[in-house]
């Protein structure tokens, strides 16, 4: 049987390598990719803890979480399209209407 | 199914998921990251079996790695870059910084997660995990936070078309 810290610690370095995408890439699309990694390094937490107590739960909420991830990514690729429409460009970088100067 | 097949079969699952997760980071195409994070939801999908989370690991499969990835490979499509606009990924110190946060954040992690010993999985009845169970469960107890799940999407479907939309 594969101790339940296997998991736990499997999901911790898929949530980093997310972390680190997020941190690093400059290509908005691929930042959401890393964010989607992040929700599913989050929803095998949820269902390794699930397993280990034996309780369902778990599974109810990370159906709820791929639920919300699915709205996440509609709303946040739209976000993407318009910011290319208005400003030509989807480099993090260069997208700093908002920064404090 | 045997502890030591279990294991096997959790190693089989985790090396490429791991791989192909860094697949999407190391990724300069949007298109091969997109690829790489199929790759990832099905080897992920593959745990939750070995977790017995039968019904998760197929939304997983039909939710993630279809429709999700299909709207991601929609917007790539649509915004055709050229190599000069996806742009050189140039590691400036600040992003150093992130990596470093990032790695730090995992030794965190995993070196509470060793500290708090060996968790043993609980035996579980052959139904736990199904569709049968987890729909129980879901239009039970959390019958709420279901009903409020179609009224977030319905939220997302119009504020997709809204943002998107040229001319409101």
């Amino acid at each position: 049987m594969v101790p339940g810290t296997h998991y736990l610690a499997l999901a911790a370095f898929l949530f980093a390598i997310g972390f680190a995408g997020v941190l690093v890439k400059k290509n908005a699309i691929i930042v959401f990719m890393c964010i989607e990694l992040m929700l599913n390094a989050a929803n095998l937490t949820f269902i390794a803890f699930a397993r280990q107590s034996g309780s369902m739960s778990g599974q109810a909420i990370a159906f709820f979480v791929i639920a919300v991830a699915a709205a996440e990514a509609a709303v946040g690729l739209a976000i993407v399209i318009a910011v290319y429409r208005t400003r030509g460009t989807i480099s993090v970088d260069e997208v700093e209407a908002l920064r404090d100067r | 199914m045997g502890a030591s097949a279990e294991t096997v079969l959790f190693w089989i699952f985790a090396v490429p998921l791991i791989a192909s997760a860094a697949g999407v980071v190391a990724a300069r195409n949007p298109v091969h990251a997109a690829m790489s994070l199929v790759s990832a939801f099905f080897w992920l999908a593959g745990i939750y079996v070995l977790l017995t989370a039968h019904l998760l690991a197929f939304v997983q499969v039909i939710v993630y790695a279809g429709a999700i990835m299909v709207l991601f490979l929609f917007v790539v499509m649509l915004l055709s870059l050229t190599d000069a606009e996806l742009g050189l990924e140039k590691l400036s110190a600040l992003k150093w910084v992130g990596v470093v946060g990032a790695a730090g954040m995992l030794v965190l992690v995993v070196s509470a997660l060793a500290q708090s010993g060996p968790r043993a999985m609980r035996a579980v009845g052959a139904d736990f995990g199904t569709v049968r169970a987890v729909g129980r469960i879901l239009f039970t107890q959390y019958l709420l936070p279901f009903e409020a799940t179609s009224v977030l999407l319905l939220v997302a479907i119009v504020g997709a078309v809204v943002v998107a939309k040229e001319k409101i």
